[in-house]
């Protein structure tokens, strides 16, 4: 892995994915942003995995961050297609907006 | 590498047959959609869904590892595995008349469900960090677009909304913490985890694996509905097409419970001395809020949300046991609760009135003038969730929460009884609104063979396991024990 030690990565994913927890919480404007949460942490998991794998020597971890990338695809299609319905009905996609149920 | 060309693909007969017929009635219902596509997809997916429940019944138990140690099968999965896919099957039975009222008749609504069935089944199967997730994502992924499906109403798709949004997340969590005990490890597989996390371990579990099992257990907790990963239920089961809560409540809650064992029996059972305070707590906390915020409610789904809240918790008191009786117990709970819940939605779903659905509870004053039939099956299932001897729900309670004083956790037992009892109320106020109250406008006569036919059937089962409660216990003690014999040891007695 050349000069650079796994701990710098695996700082890296954790903060990656504090950073996507905390932009799907602390977001008060838009869902569109929170799709880019979602893509961050997944993105955070994928760096974890291949640092792993690299440092271990085995396959495995390179192979489920495949599997995440593929699965990451058809989360963001669903996940659009969903916010694309919800706005044609509400007109909006403020995070504030989505309230018509309590809880 | 494996020797031989062709990988065991037997135990993989199921899965393949529902793949397989899901392609298929993909491109029956795209040819036909002009002419009513539902009406010939729906009745073929629920065959396609019993077929493949009837082959995991048959296969030889034998357990085995499938697709490179990813998955495997053995009386546990095929345990689970029919009651997954026949609660699919029949979830899709209940909603017929119910999607054509609504203008949700659309053929992808069955095959959705039939592609969640898919992902349960694997659920079931799973024996690595890779099996897991995937076999969850393809459970998840449908269940979204079906809690949307009812695309020209704000309700259904700010449901939709947030499911997707908060699962995500869940799945976000789920995957990092796979990632943190892949790397603290090095392996995904679940029997090669067992021994990393087993007595013989030389110098303890590693910290970050522990973190990584939180991270998984919160993930975990999140697709199970249970306390303080549950905010999303009461909206989606309130903002869904009915059909679809019905199918969010059944199947999916026991094929989660059966991950949950798989996960924390399998590769986890040495180590239940970390993981048991939190599952204990977790399940307090699911059957005290289910309990106390069910009281307040005035919609029926929202409330089956509550209930379905609590159910989560008394099954993992099941689980919390960490002993082979204790899976056994939250085996048989799943199944029972399987029972109650499709009969009530089967209910819910006859709650028509002047050609509108009505949801709120107020309504059901009466019922029995009306429709005697539908208030003697609504009560059965009321007293059954209540847990009122003799019914089956009493039975589960029981069970689970022996399993749980046997296991020295006798607190959990006491407070989760003062919890059902506390749930009671909003069941037997149930009880009590159909049978004393002055009744109002009457409801349509359901006139659904599918729902008539699944509503029955429940409270048939209900009732039949009072009297024949041996096919049931011996199965799950069968499940129990084959999930016992592939860790290393069990815990406890």
């Amino acid at each position: 892995m050349g000069a650079i030690p796994l701990g710098h990565y695996s700082t890296l994913a954790a903060t990656l994915f504090t950073i996507g927890v905390f932009g799907i919480f602390l977001n008060r404007k838009n869902v569109i942003v929170i799709l880019m949460s979602i893509e961050l942490i997944l993105l955070a998991v994928n760096i974890n995995f291949v640092a792993f794998s690299v440092a271990l020597g085995d396959l495995a971890g390179q192979v489920f961050a495949m599997f995440v990338l593929t699965v990451a695809a058809a989360e963001a299609a669903i996940g659009l297609a969903i916010v694309v319905v919800y706005f044609r009905n509400r007109g909006s996609i403020e995070v504030e907006d989505i309230n018509l149920m309590r809880g | 590498m494996p020797s031989s060309p062709l990988p065991d693909l037997v135990p993989l007969l199921p899965q393949l047959f529902l793949l397989a017929s899901g392609l298929v009635l993909l491109v029956v219902g795209a040819l036909r959609e002009r002419d009513g596509a539902s009406r010939v997809v729906a009745p073929l997916a629920v065959l396609t869904l019993l077929v493949a429940a009837a082959i995991a019944g048959v296969l030889d138990r034998t357990p085995r590892t499938l697709l490179g140690g990813h998955f495997r099968f053995d009386a546990m999965a095929a345990f689970l595995e029919v009651l997954v896919l026949v609660g699919a099957a029949a979830s899709i039975l209940l909603a017929d008349t119910y999607q054509e009222d609504e203008r949700i008749d659309r053929f992808e609504l069955p095959l959705l469900a039939l592609f969640a069935g898919l992902g349960m089944s694997l659920m079931v199967r799973a024996d690595s960090l890779l099996g897991l997730y995937m076999a969850l994502e393809l459970q998840s992924l449908p269940l979204y677009v079906m809690a949307a499906f009812q695309r020209d109403q704000l309700r259904s798709t700010e449901a939709g909304l947030k499911y997707f949004v908060l699962g995500a997340l869940a799945s976000g969590m789920l995957l990092y913490g796979c990632s943190l005990v892949y790397g603290f490890t090095g392996t995904l597989a679940f029997a090669t985890l067992a021994e990393g996390f087993g007595p013989g371990s030389a110098g303890g579990v590693p910290t970050g694996a522990v973190v990584g099992l939180v991270f998984v257990i919160a993930g975990l907790a999140f697709k199970l509905a249970a306390v303080p990963f549950h905010m999303w239920t009461p909206d989606v089961y309130e903002g869904a097409p009915t059909s679809v809560t019905a199918f969010l409540a059944a199947a999916p809650k026991v094929a989660a419970v059966g991950l949950t064992l798989r996960l924390l029996m399998g590769p986890m059972a040495d180590w239940a001395a970390q993981w048991q305070q939190v599952v204990a707590l977790v399940a307090l906390a699911s059957m005290l809020l289910g309990s106390l915020a069910g009281l307040v409610q005035s919609n029926i789904k929202r409330l089956m949300a509550y209930s379905g809240i609590a159910n989560i918790g008394f099954a993992l008191v099941g689980v919390a046991a960490g002993t082979r009786e204790g899976v056994e117990a939250a085996l048989v709970y799943m199944a029972i609760y399987l029972a109650m819940t499709l009969g009530t939605f089967g209910c819910i779903l006859a709650m028509r009135r002047q050609g509108t659905y009505v949801e709120r509870i107020e309504e059901l004053a009466g019922l029995s003038t009306r429709h005697p039939l539908m208030a003697a099956g609504l009560a059965i299932f009321m007293f059954s969730l209540a847990g009122i001897p003799p019914l089956a729900g009493f039975f589960g309670k029981y069970f689970v929460f022996l399993a749980a004083v046997r296991a020295e956790l006798t607190w959990l037992a006491v407070l989760g009884l003062l919890a059902s009892v506390v749930g009671a109320y909003y069941y037997l106020r149930i009880v009590k609104l159909v049978y004393f109250d002055p009744p109002g406008e009457p409801f349509d006569v359901p006139t659904a063979t599918g729902l008539r036919l699944v509503t029955a059937l429940s409270a048939i089962a209900i009732l039949g396991f009072v009297v024949l409660p041996g096919p049931l216990f011996e199965a799950a003690a069968g499940a129990a024990s084959s999930l016992a014999s592939s860790a290393v040891a069990v815990p406890g007695r």
